[in-house]
């Protein structure tokens, strides 16, 4: 067949498509590299369900609620018991007002100005999400976008650029440029002769020329042309004195830095590329839509402290956490979706299997302290909006206010945002001692941090009570021994939640795993 | 307790950058002295098991304090290298000289009086026996 009678790509999708459903066609399609986004193809078809069928769902995050929704669309009779007097979960978001109390019983206090907020937990959704956004859709859940990637945020690092923040289209410009000359002058001095032919070999060269920015003679030199991507020592203007000067590249020695190569890899992985986004007004708007759907059947303030099972159904205990009474739900089939880091409070009648895969699965501690300040200092004087900061101190990670930019008055900023032994160190300290921390080490970014600064609050995942942790943190290992038998409907009870998904973490994760859940309850209630 | 040798590499890093897959943070976090078994306790245990070793979430995260299950060393040994249910194991971000060092500490600490020291033999010689 010659080029000129080739179907194009659509033409021959739209006759898969009429041969062989839908079906045949996603397969198609994702044969020739499109549509490998999710496995989310629409909300699950749960039809000829049995009357009177029911379900007990433990925890009203997103995996119980989105499985209680569904679950209810389709016809069964649902409870929901969640330990808080809340719905959504790690779903939530701190204002003004708002209290939170550690594991230990000290009780912060949120002092933000009206409007401003943290997202403690989830605050970012991939645009391949596609889960999440259908239901935020479905729901009327406001979207605005999320500035993932800002080439104006700083890198810093206390062994690189004499201990300087850089912009990250410095480092990211200089880390190309450095590496283009250095692959050049390995070509020309015939290190890659038997690797690439001579046609190549110019291909290569003529690549790394216009990527790496190099100059007449190959190398990576500070120049206007480079400039006009790292930024200017004096930026273009208009009219006598309008003409740029350049600024002057960092050494390759400092560019070395893996605190450069960390962030722009960041910014390659699958989950954290743009296009992103978060509800207007905190991320609990999620949590709350949800909860307009299936409200009516959440018992709050219920801490589940026994499930049964045998072959005609589910017995689940709780104590009313509020008058501490005793009260028991019975139902056909449960979906539990309590945390794995506290589920060691439940005693669980399951198999062996899964037991094992319940304790399986270390979770980390990621630590975030939301900063409000007096004003925008980072739009104003800074010309950050919205994106991040990296540091190689505990801090890790700023992120600036997506949203209502240009606007006065107070703003939050995300001061701290912590994993691993950075996590650990925050959240062994005490509130002030985080705040007081986050505002040291924020000042290598920002120097008007502690005449802007107004209240702040912190919140540390291992000390969260409800949770003890804050996400999975499968290993291929674990994932090897446990992870079939833990998301497995065993008997008549099947767990749900991030931890039972491959998008550990991500609230994806939960809706795919809660959707999962009943999806295996549907049919094996069918068959029986 | 015995000190560690500083010729032991004193210096962590963060956990090996790997492709972020959780909603975790990017960059990474430099390299932290931890001398001595009271600061390991205090920048790494403390997070979960408290400045007073109380623990948390009635048991979950259980007191350290008083604890009888310390009198082996080689209990707590083993969950510091290979973790137990949601703690993680340390095995990665700690050095066999530091693990010694922190369950020296905690047995010594705390109400807890087991004054027998471990050493970095112990840890490996358990480390050893676990896998």
């Amino acid at each position: 067949m010659t080029d000129g009678m080739a179907p194009t790509r659509r033409q021959l999708l739209s006759a898969i498509g009429k041969a062989g459903g839908a079906a045949a066609l996603y397969q198609a399609m994702t044969a020739l590299g499109h549509a490998a986004e999710t496995q989310f193809d629409g909300p699950p078809k749960l039809t000829g369900t049995k009357a009177g069928a029911s379900v007990v769902v433990l925890g009203a995050g997103l995996a119980g609620m989105v499985a209680a929704y569904e679950l209810e669309k389709a016809g069964y009779s649902v409870r929901i018991l969640e330990f808080q007097d809340r719905p959504g979960g790690r779903n939530y978001t701190l204002r003004g007002g708002d209290t939170f109390t550690e594991s230990d019983g000290t009780v912060q206090k949120v002092g933000f100005a009206p409007g401003n907020y943290l997202n403690p937990g989830p605050w970012r959704i991939p645009h391949h999400h596609k889960s999440l956004l259908y239901y935020c859709r479905q729901f009327g859940v406001a979207l605005e976008p999320f500035i993932q990637m800002n080439h104006n945020g700083f890198i810093h690092s206390s062994e690189a650029f004499g201990g300087k923040p850089m912009r990250y289209k410095e480092v990211a410009t200089d880390f190309k440029g450095h590496t283009s000359d250095l692959l050049a002058k390995a070509i020309n001095g015939k290190a890659l002769d038997d690797r690439l032919t001579a046609e190549d070999q110019q291909k290569l060269l003529e690549a790394l020329r216009h990527w790496g920015v190099l100059d007449d003679n190959m190398a990576y030199t500070s120049s206007i042309r480079v400039s006009a991507q790292r930024g200017y020592d004096r930026a273009p203007g208009g009219g006598l004195e309008g003409a740029p000067t350049p600024s002057q590249i960092a050494r390759l020695q400092d560019v070395l830095d893996p605190q450069v190569w960390t962030a722009m890899s960041f910014y390659f992985s699958y989950v954290m590329q743009t296009t992103m986004f978060q509800p207007t007004g905190g991320m609990d708007m999620i949590g709350k839509a949800f909860a307009k759907q299936v409200g009516k059947s959440i018992t709050y303030n219920a801490k589940v402290v026994k499930v049964a099972q045998n072959g005609k159904g589910v017995t689940v205990s709780y104590k009313d956490i509020t008058s501490g009474k005793m009260a028991e739900v019975k139902a056909d089939w449960c979906v539990c979706t309590i945390p794995l880091s506290i589920i060691s409070q439940v005693d669980m009648q399951v198999s062996p299997a899964l037991k094992a895969a319940m304790k399986a699965v270390p979770y980390s501690g990621h630590v975030k302290i939301g900063l409000e300040f007096k004003r925008r200092f980072w739009e104003e004087d800074d010309n950050i909006y919205g994106g991040h900061s990296f540091t190689d101190q505990p801090i890790t990670q700023l992120s600036y206010p997506n949203d209502r930019f240009f606007t006065p008055g107070p703003a939050v900023l995300l001061g701290a945002f912590a994993r691993d032994l950075a996590g650990f160190q925050l959240a062994g300290m005490t509130p002030q001692e985080r705040i007081e921390a986050a505002l040291t080490q924020g000042a290598v970014f920002h120097p008007q941090y502690r005449a802007e600064y107004l209240n702040g609050v912190s919140v540390p995942w291992s000390r969260v009570p409800w949770i003890l942790g804050c996400v999975s943190s499968w290993n291929e290992e674990n994932r090897q021994a446990h992870y079939k038998n833990l998301v497995t409907l065993d008997g008549r009870v099947v767990l749900a939640g991030e931890h039972a998904s491959y998008y550990g973490g991500w609230m994806e994760g939960s809706l795919l795993s809660g959707i999962d859940a009943i999806s295996q309850i549907h049919a094996r209630a069918q068959a029986a | 307790m015995r000190a560690i040798a500083p010729a032991a590499a004193l210096l962590l890093a963060g956990l090996a950058a790997g492709p972020a897959l959780a909603d975790s943070p990017g960059g990474r976090t430099a390299k932290l002295a931890l001398p001595d078994g009271a600061q390991v306790y205090k920048q790494i245990c403390a997070a979960c098991h408290m400045a007073n070793a109380t623990g948390s979430g009635g048991g979950t995260v259980p007191a350290l304090a008083r604890n009888k299950k310390l009198a082996n060393a080689d209990y707590p040994i083993k969950v510091v290298m290979k973790g137990q249910g949601a703690m993680p194991w340390f095995s990665e971000l700690l050095t066999p000289a530091q693990v010694a060092a922190v369950v020296g500490y905690i047995r010594t600490n705390f109400g807890n009086a087991y004054p027998q020291p471990v050493t970095e033999a112990d840890v490996k010689r358990v480390a050893g026996k676990a896998k």
